[in-house]
């Protein structure tokens, strides 16, 4: 475990095993196994397609984890800019020659996988502000210099992935941002000044909105309005948890699911699927593993040396807990619908590569918890 | 680097605690308003989205129900359910939909145009809901299907039960038929609203309509769960219906088949009552239809024959058609006026062929005439001289009351019919009421004999005779059998101990008593002396079974078959000067301007158990055309009697 008193900065392989957190790795794993009951459940009760696929994803992104867990951080904390304009490259990618579906140009196809950028940027725009603010002293956060630089780290991909479009990734690669900035030390009244511009201009980006965005955002309003149509997903999504009960209709008998009538049941809505099968036990057990992740990988960060590794761990903490709020609120019908995936448990790979980066750093944070980053 | 020693490191090293901090309880609150959401949905409202995945995935088909039968008196089904062989295709589970129908197409000779029906049909609906290619297969066809299953794939034959009129013609006006539910149908009754699926057949007519709450059935019920698509996955269970009220009848089929028989290629009407249990044992009306062609829907041509026909078999003659009575109401007229004390039986009155009153000469239909008349000969011999003096003294008011109270004018079987008609019997009041005009008395003449207004269905020709003959007794006419009601020997002995007050008052005050306990059927006495009614029963006697009778000829000697009669001839039209000058034959007459045939009779003589009524529309004399028909039905009427008390007894006992 943590060894207080020892400088040396040199451990052995098996030092390092066993500094890792295995709550942590436990709640991951727990978590993986979950999603892998509930793709099973989407293909029918049967190991096929989207059980393998996720399987798979989930395997080789967890070893990558664990490689990326022993590499120092140092190295992570020297890639956080080229991370970043790697992901903003690929974005810039994706709005050029990037692959159309739905509606939405955000993929660019790497032959073995279809990539969506705007995943990695919610990790690399976390990576990049703990870099930026780990040098900055405290006295300098509020600055003009570091504030425009701030908002123009932000501000691109934001607007990029916008333009896609893709509201709900949007949203969360700026929220996964702000997180950082006012962990920092950034100033509150910037935030209340911005939340005060938005609200201005609110009017004035809801008229440049997609139709479709346009509807999402009127159906969460009134769900029931157009039942058959925008209004649909939320009504079945909430019929779903709702029918769920205290135990759930059990293991592959969540009819909702099974019989289609859920939307995205392997992407954004697999925790409704999940939640009907298992009900409100289930899903209190699924909140409380997010909530070990989450808890763990502040507690890894309380205990780093390096701000970066700080900063890092706490805005990678908060990153996932706003995930889950978004996509939970959403399926729950407190927020309007917005393309966001639930950690872990979502099918996507993009998603699946992000959120594993991010515990890969985490991880390597707490077995470097005593390296110093000058 | 954080060093414990810079104090700017300090500084921010406490922000970033401090303001995760902040962070972290935000989230836990957070947290718990998910955790609280979560509890709403799946613990408070867990019953309503429960139900509202239950609505969306589950899906109810439900079936035809299986019709209640009707069986005549011996428990013969006269209207059934018979398997039917049927023929389903599901698009959606068809390869090649195009070949398979080209193949059905050859196979069951199904004409262009109702193979382009089929595809019209099928492109309307879903492609998971079922095509009926054929509702009605025959066997050869239904096993040709099956021949060629294996190459027929998304074919299904299927067998189900259809409404089956095993006697065609016979029961056609009693039972009326089924057919496919109409808008008027699911607007008027609740029931079939209710029970109305695809394929469900109703009471058309006759007692299927009458009955059809007690006979429909409950329907089946399927459910099934359906994807979002509404495709159907798979069946969760599945509930029998019941199969409607069996409903027994008080008809003899044997007779009943045999009437249809006597009546073949003529318009007229049958109907036998027990006299004393009101049971109708056989009530036919001619020409008539197979039912069972309606049961898939009629074609065209089929269907505009039987509405051309000029017979009019659409019409229940027995209930819906309305006659003068002719000289079957002479009984009735002879009673009233010995009931009244109008005239004495031995009353003389010269026949001379016509008589001269009010202006106009009044004819009788024996030219000649028939010379010196009592009363009993001019029943016996239907002298029209005679029975237009006992009118002229009767009046038409006295005789009004007395053929109300043998039952015409009146409804017989109340609700069970809608088209049975009330008929017509005249009075002063009804005239001054219905056409403002008084009465003349010439029209009373020609009533006493049955002519005029006076109009009667052959029902209640049927119950005036049964009443007749049971000795002058109110009884209930049914059609329906029912082992509550009282057998023939507990009426019979009834009414034998009412005898002996039956003066006018006795007979008012049963009637109220009986009106004040409604539900209870008294056999009340409708004569004021009994002896009145005998005599005019034995003048029926004489009128059939001796000498100069008008129903002579139709006799049975046999004292086991002897029967007592009256014939009737009614005129269509009025006979002019000319016409009685040319005295045509029969057949040399226009159809229409023939006379309708009329007989009423009662029988066995000794301890008479049946009345019957013969019409035979446009069939001239009574005695020629009505009354030799009832020679035949009482040979076969009074043969199946003992079979008839022996099957009553055997259900009383039980």
């Amino acid at each position: 475990m943590y060894q207080r008193f020892s400088y040396s900065t040199q451990q052995t392989f098996f030092q390092k095993v066993r500094s890792m957190d295995y709550i942590l790795l436990f709640a991951i794993l727990s978590v993986g196994l979950i999603s892998g009951f509930s793709m099973y459940s989407i293909d029918g009760g049967s190991f096929e397609y989207y059980t393998q696929n996720h399987l798979i994803r989930f395997s080789v992104f967890f070893i990558l984890m664990l490689i990326i867990s022993f590499v120092n951080i140092k190295v992570w904390h020297a890639t956080g800019y080229i991370f970043y304009l790697i992901s903003l490259g690929l974005l810039f990618w994706a709005s050029f020659y990037g692959v159309t579906a739905s509606g939405s140009q955000r993929w660019i196809n790497l032959y073995f996988i279809n990539l969506q950028p705007s995943e990695l940027m919610k990790i690399a725009i976390i990576l990049c502000f703990s870099k930026y603010y780990h040098r900055v002293q405290i006295h300098n956060v509020n600055n003009f210099k570091n504030i425009l630089v701030s908002c123009i780290i932000l501000i691109i991909p934001i607007f990029l992935v916008i333009s896609q479009p893709d509201l709900g990734t949007s949203v969360l690669i700026a929220l996964s941002g702000i997180m950082v900035l006012w962990l920092a030390g950034l100033n509150l009244k910037y935030f209340v000044y911005s939340s005060l511009l938005l609200l201005i201009s609110a009017p004035f980006v809801i008229s440049f909105l997609k139709p479709y965005q346009k509807l999402r955002l009127l159906t969460f309003f009134d769900p029931g309005k157009d039942p058959l149509g925008a209004g649909y997903q939320i009504i079945q999504s909430k019929i779903a948890v709702g029918s769920g009960g205290l135990y759930g209709k059990g293991f592959l008998k969540g009819t909702q699911g099974y019989l289609e009538f859920l939307p995205e049941k392997h992407t954004d809505f697999i925790f409704t699927l999940f939640s009907e099968e298992f009900g409100f036990i289930g899903s209190l057990v699924l909140l409380i593993l997010y909530s070990i992740i989450i808890f763990r990988i502040i507690r890894i960060g309380t205990f780093s040396r390096s701000f970066f590794g700080r900063l890092f761990c706490f805005g990678f903490g908060s990153a996932i807990f706003i995930y889950i709020l978004v996509n939970m609120s959403m399926v729950l019908g407190l927020l309007p619908v917005v393309g966001s995936p639930l950690p872990i448990m979502s099918y996507g790979g993009s998603s699946m590569l992000a959120t594993m980066i991010g515990f890969g750093v985490v991880m390597s944070t707490k077995i470097y918890s005593k390296q110093l980053i000058s | 680097m954080i060093s414990g020693s810079s104090d700017t490191n300090l500084r921010k090293l406490t922000t970033i605690n401090r303001r995760m901090f902040i962070f972290s309880a935000a989230k836990a609150v957070v947290f718990f308003g998910i955790v609280g959401r979560l509890f709403s949905l799946q613990i408070s409202e867990n019953k309503k989205y429960l139900t509202l995945s239950d609505k969306n995935r589950l899906r109810e088909s439900r079936l035809p129900p299986v019709r209640g039968e009707f069986k005549d008196y011996f428990g013969n089904t006269v209207a059934g359910n018979l398997k039917v062989y049927q023929l389903h295709v599901i698009p959606e589970q068809v390869e090649d939909f195009k070949y398979l129908m080209v193949r059905l197409k050859d196979i069951l000779n199904l004409d262009t145009k109702t193979f382009e029906n089929l595809i019209k049909k099928k492109n309307k609906q879903k492609p998971w809901e079922t095509l009926v290619i054929s509702e009605n297969l025959t066997w050869d066809e239904f096993s040709k299907i099956n021949f060629y299953l294996h190459e027929l794939t998304g074919a299904k034959p299927v067998i189900t039960v259809g409404r089956n009129y095993p006697y065609k013609n016979s029961y056609t006006h009693v039972l009326g038929y089924v057919s496919q539910v109409s808008t008027n149908d699911i607007l008027n009754n609740k029931t079939i609203k209710d029970r109305n699926v695809p394929g469900l057949r109703v009471g058309k007519s006759g007692l299927e309509k009458t009955f059809e709450e007690q006979l429909i059935g409950t329907n089946s019920v399927q459910r099934y769960e359906v994807n979002a698509y509404g495709k159907r996955i798979n069946q969760i269970d599945h509930e029998e219906g019941k199969q409607g009220k069996t409903i027994r009848l008080t008809i003899d089929t044997e007779i009943q088949n045999y009437t249809s028989e006597l009546l073949k290629d003529k318009a007229g009407s049958i109907s036998i009552m027990d006299i004393y249990t009101g049971e109708i044992i056989a009530m036919n009306s001619s020409p008539s239809f197979d039912p069972n062609l309606f049961l898939y829907g009629i074609d065209q041509n089929t269907w505009s024959q039987i509405k051309k026909d000029p017979l009019k078999p659409l019409v229940n003659k027995t209930l819906s058609g309305l006659y003068s009575p002719g000289s079957t109401i002479k009984p009735i007229v002879a009673l009233s006026a010995l009931e009244n004390d109008v005239i004495s039986p031995n009353m003389q009155v010269k026949c001379s062929g016509k008589i001269e009153m009010y202006g106009q000469t009044y004819h009788c239909w024996k030219e000649k005439g028939h010379g010196y008349m009592s009363l009993k000969n001019a029943i016996k011999q239907s002298c029209d001289i005679y029975f237009y003096e006992v009118s002229r003294l009767l009046g038409v008011d006295r005789l009004n009351l007395t053929a109300e109270k043998f039952g015409l004018g009146k409804k017989v079987l109340g609700d069970f019919f809608p088209n049975e008609k009330k008929g017509l019997v005249p009075s002063t009041s009804w005239k001054k009421k219905a056409l403002d005009q008084s009465w003349y008395l010439g029209e009373t003449l020609i009533t006493g004999i049955g002519q005029g207004y006076i109009q009667v269905n052959p029902l209640q020709l049927c119950i005036m005779t049964a009443q007749l003959a049971n000795g002058g007794y109110k009884i209930y006419p049914t059609i329906v059998a029912d082992e509550k009601l009282e057998s023939y020997e507990e009426i019979k002995k009834k009414i034998q101990e009412q005898k002996g007050d039956n003066t006018e008052e006795n007979y008012l005050i049963r009637a109220t008593e009986e009106f004040l306990k409604t539900g209870v059927k008294e056999h009340t006495p409708l004569f004021r002396n009994q002896e009145n009614v005998k005599f005019v029963l034995d003048a029926m006697f004489k009128s059939t079974n001796e000498i100069y009778g008008t129903s002579y000829a139709s006799r049975i000697d046999d004292p086991k078959y002897q029967y007592a009669g009256k014939t009737g001839t009614a005129q269509v039209k009025r006979i002019t000067e000319r016409d009685r000058e040319l005295d045509l034959d029969l057949l040399q007459i226009p159809y229409k301007d023939r006379d309708h045939a009329w007989f009423i009779a009662f029988g066995p003589y000794k301890n008479p158990r049946y009345a019957m009524s013969i019409l035979v529309e446009h069939g001239g004399s009574g005695s020629k055309a009505a009354a030799p028909i009832a020679k035949k039905l009482f040979k076969l009427l009074i043969d199946r009697k003992e079979l008839r008390d022996k099957k009553k007894s055997r259900k009383t006992n039980i």
